[in-house]
């Protein structure tokens, strides 16, 4: 088993092709979820992806600098600020609203 | 300027100056407190302008005596308006005797009206607003008169207009006023029109001949270095006027230099009221009585005349220019005293005779030439007494006015019993603007006869003649119906004479009615050589004295008794008398023009292409962007995932493109 794995150790096109199914499951749950906190969920995933992105290629890349595993990191830290303020703003647009159904935010139509 | 020049003439902008202090200090200040100190304030500062003006006329010919060289002095000017290098436009105070003249003719007359006013418009409700207005007017009269540049003389043009817009629609909650005052400025407007056309003409010409004329005649050697192109003195110049005559340049085959005079002259008639621009004045009298004795008749409409005098040289020049004027002049004068012998209103028969006088003015004008100048200072001199004794006339109507409460003559009549004074001071006036020797009239219709006569236009001499005639006809038929016979009115029956404040000045004037034929005019006013009074020449002073005394006869045989002779006369002549009595129907042409052709076949074409083209394109542009902003706002859902969507696919496609391009 460990060598079937060894000598079918996934490469680049397979690790790429993942990333892009992540980041879609993402994409179309941002598009599609009317919750609030479902569409930060959705957005962490998609930066997942993106940061699994930087992975993939440093583990590929010739040079052995780490730097896409850095920028793996950076990512993490901005993923957690960015769902303090996300979360932030939808518990105020709780208490105002008394829901978080996206669909019902719409008082910027034309 | 030079040192033995006198106060006076060093400080002469007092005497415009003062009326406008007053002009304002009474309309701001006092008039909205103390309605009495109003007046009294206004007539000061009038006086004071008045005895300015003779020190002014007693220094200058002092320095310049009469009988020799008048020249144009212009004691006090600063720049004003700077065009452009080379092109100024100055204020100042020009000197010389016909300014001297008009100043002398405006303060008086001027300051004898707002006393006159303190009694006359005695507890009228705008009494203060009255003698602003009053002030205004003295102080743009005189800014016209003493201007020494056609800049400035067009500025106290409009404004002498518009302070006589707002005395005639003084009662300004009497429609036929307001009707009247709108009338006036319109009409006298459309002929400034012409006006300001003719200074553009004249100033853009003669800026650009200036160069050349200070090098020829070597202006900056002569002291003439300061001199604008719109100064009076340069567009009198002959050396000027012949290289504007000689400019190649011509319009419908006239040139220029005939062209830019009859447009001023065009001003000149709309002011002067000369036919057919004529129609303002018989409705202005509207106005309160004294306005028509001091703007409708003393000063403000020979305010034509005096611009035509004051570029005499040019329309002497010109000749076309200078016919125009004495025909057009000649007309008036006959067409207003036909209509002067059938009106009712005794201010309108004076207001025709005013006309009938300007034209007077105009003619002895026009048939004046650069060699032959006698007309020139006839003109002057009928300017001079006319103001006087027309001044009295509409001071005496406004006195019968006062006491009898109607303007209709048939509504008077004995009046002679009741106001004594009123009927004397009267009776000179009508003698002296009949021409009767030895009143002020009889000496400047001699010297305008004898110009015309002189000068070889002997049509015009004969309309003159007949003119004088017609004068002494409708003159004498107020006269008899207002103070002969049995009082006709309840007004008439309790007539009393009017206040000292009133008949003092019109006693004054009737003085100088009486006596001002004697002044020498011809030793102070002249051009080139003085020509010399040219003594009684009977081949002028019979046929003058001889209609005059006719006129004078047949309005006695009419209208001394009951007027049964009138009246059967009138029916005889019918028709004919009823289209004099309508003047001609020349208001009925004017609202025809007006209002069938003007408003009817091109206003309202343009009011209709105005409202649906031109709104209407405005409208559509608006129109098109609010419904194109209404469909794109459909766009805003409001729905962050729709716009996420949008965001998406827009990404995509410029990834679609960028990767087709790129591979």
């Amino acid at each position: 088993m460990i060598e079937l794995l060894a000598r079918h150790s996934p490469g680049l096109p397979e690790w790429l092709t993942l990333c892009v199914v992540l980041y879609s499951i993402g994409l179309y749950g941002l598009l599609t979820r009317r919750n609030a906190i479902a569409m930060l969920m959705a957005v962490e995933i998609m930066l997942n992806a993106a940061a699994l992105n930087f992975v993939v290629f440093d583990r590929f890349s010739t040079n052995q600098q780490a730097d896409g595993q850095v920028m793996a990191l950076f990512v993490i830290v901005m993923a957690a600020a960015e769902i303090v303020v996300g979360m932030a703003i939808v518990v105020a647009l709780y208490r105002m609203r008394g829901t978080v159904d996206i669909n019902q935010m719409n008082s910027m139509r034309g | 300027m030079d040192g033995d020049s006198g106060w006076m003439m060093q400080h002469a902008w007092l005497i415009p100056a003062l009326p406008l202090v007053s002009f304002a200090v009474v309309g701001l200040l006092i008039s909205p407190y103390w309605k009495k100190g109003a007046g009294v304030i206004a007539t000061l500062s009038i006086v004071a302008s008045m005895v300015c003006a003779y020190v002014l006329a007693w220094e200058y010919f002092t320095l310049y005596p009469a009988g020799g060289e008048h020249p144009i002095l212009v004691p006090w000017s600063f720049e004003w308006l700077r065009y452009q290098p080379g092109l100024a436009a100055n204020v100042g105070v020009l000197v010389d005797p016909i300014s001297l003249l008009l100043m002398i003719v405006v303060t008086t007359v001027s300051a004898l009206v707002h006393i006159y006013s303190n009694a006359y418009m005695h507890g009228d409700y705008g009494f203060g607003r009255y003698f602003t207005f009053l002030n205004l007017f003295t102080f743009s009269m005189l800014g016209l008169v003493v201007a020494p540049d056609i800049i400035q003389m067009y500025v106290c043009w409009e404004l002498v207009g518009v302070s006589s817009f707002l005395l005639i629609g003084f009662y300004y909650n009497k429609p036929s006023a307001v009707a009247a005052s709108k009338k006036a400025f319109i009409v006298t407007r459309f002929a400034d029109l012409g006006f300001l056309v003719g200074v553009l003409l004249l100033s853009f010409y003669g800026y650009r001949i200036f160069p050349d004329w200070s090098a020829e005649v070597g202006a900056v050697a002569n002291g003439l270095a300061g001199t604008q192109p719109v100064d009076f003195q340069y567009l009198n110049d002959p050396v000027f006027l012949a290289k504007f005559a000689a400019l190649d340049t011509t319009f419908l085959g006239i040139s220029l230099l005939t062209l830019s005079m009859c447009l001023v002259f065009m001003g000149a008639a709309g002011k002067s009221a000369m036919f057919p621009l004529h129609i303002w004045l018989p409705d202005a009298m509207e106005g309160p009585t004294p306005v028509s004795a001091l703007i409708h008749a003393a000063t403000m409409v020979v305010a034509g005349v005096y611009l035509v005098a004051r570029l005499f040289p040019a329309f002497a020049f010109s000749g076309t220019a200078a016919l125009l004027v004495a025909y057009v002049g000649a007309f008036t004068s006959l067409f207003a005293a036909v209509i002067g012998t059938t009106q009712d209103d005794i201010k309108r028969v004076l207001a025709f005779s005013t006309l009938s006088q300007l034209g007077y003015m105009m003619l002895a004008l026009g048939v004046s030439t650069a060699e032959h100048t006698l007309g020139y200072t006839a003109s002057m001199f009928h300017l001079f007494t006319h103001a006087f004794f027309k001044a009295l006339l509409f001071m005496g109507a406004g006195a019968v006015i006062h006491a009898v409460h109607t303007n209709s003559i048939w509504e008077m009549g004995g009046l002679w019993r009741k106001m004594p004074i009123t009927h004397i001071t009267f009776l000179v006036a009508t003698l002296a603007i009949s021409g009767i020797w030895p009143f002020a009239g009889f000496f400047s219709k001699d010297e305008i006869l004898a110009a015309a006569l002189g000068s070889g236009h002997y049509v015009i001499f004969g309309v003159a003649v007949l003119v004088a005639g017609l004068t002494a006809f409708y003159m004498f038929r107020i006269y008899f119906v207002t103070f002969w016979g049995k009082g006709r009115g309840a007004g008439a029956a309790h007539a009393h004479e009017a206040p000292a404040l009133m008949w003092m000045p019109m006693a004054l004037l009737a003085v100088l009615s009486a006596v001002t034929g004697f002044f020498p005019m011809a030793e102070y006013v002249h051009l080139g050589e003085a020509e010399g009074h040219h003594g009684i020449n009977l081949a002028v002073v019979i046929p003058a004295t001889l209609f005059a005394l006719i006129g004078i006869a047949m309005a006695a045989s009419l209208y001394i008794g009951d007027g049964h002779r009138a009246v059967a006369l009138a029916k005889m002549l019918g028709s004919v008398h009823q289209t004099i009595k309508q003047k001609f129907y020349i208001d009925e042409v004017y609202l025809f023009i007006t209002h069938r052709i003007i408003f009817h076949r091109i206003a309202r074409p343009i009011a209709w292409f105005d409202k649906r083209m031109v709104d209407g394109g405005v409208d559509a542009s608006g129109w098109a962007t609010r419904s194109g902003g209404r469909a794109l706002s459909l766009l805003q859902t409001g729905q962050v995932q729709t716009y996420g969507l949008w965001f998406t696919g827009g990404v995509a496609f410029v990834v679609l493109i960028l990767w087709s391009a790129l591979v």
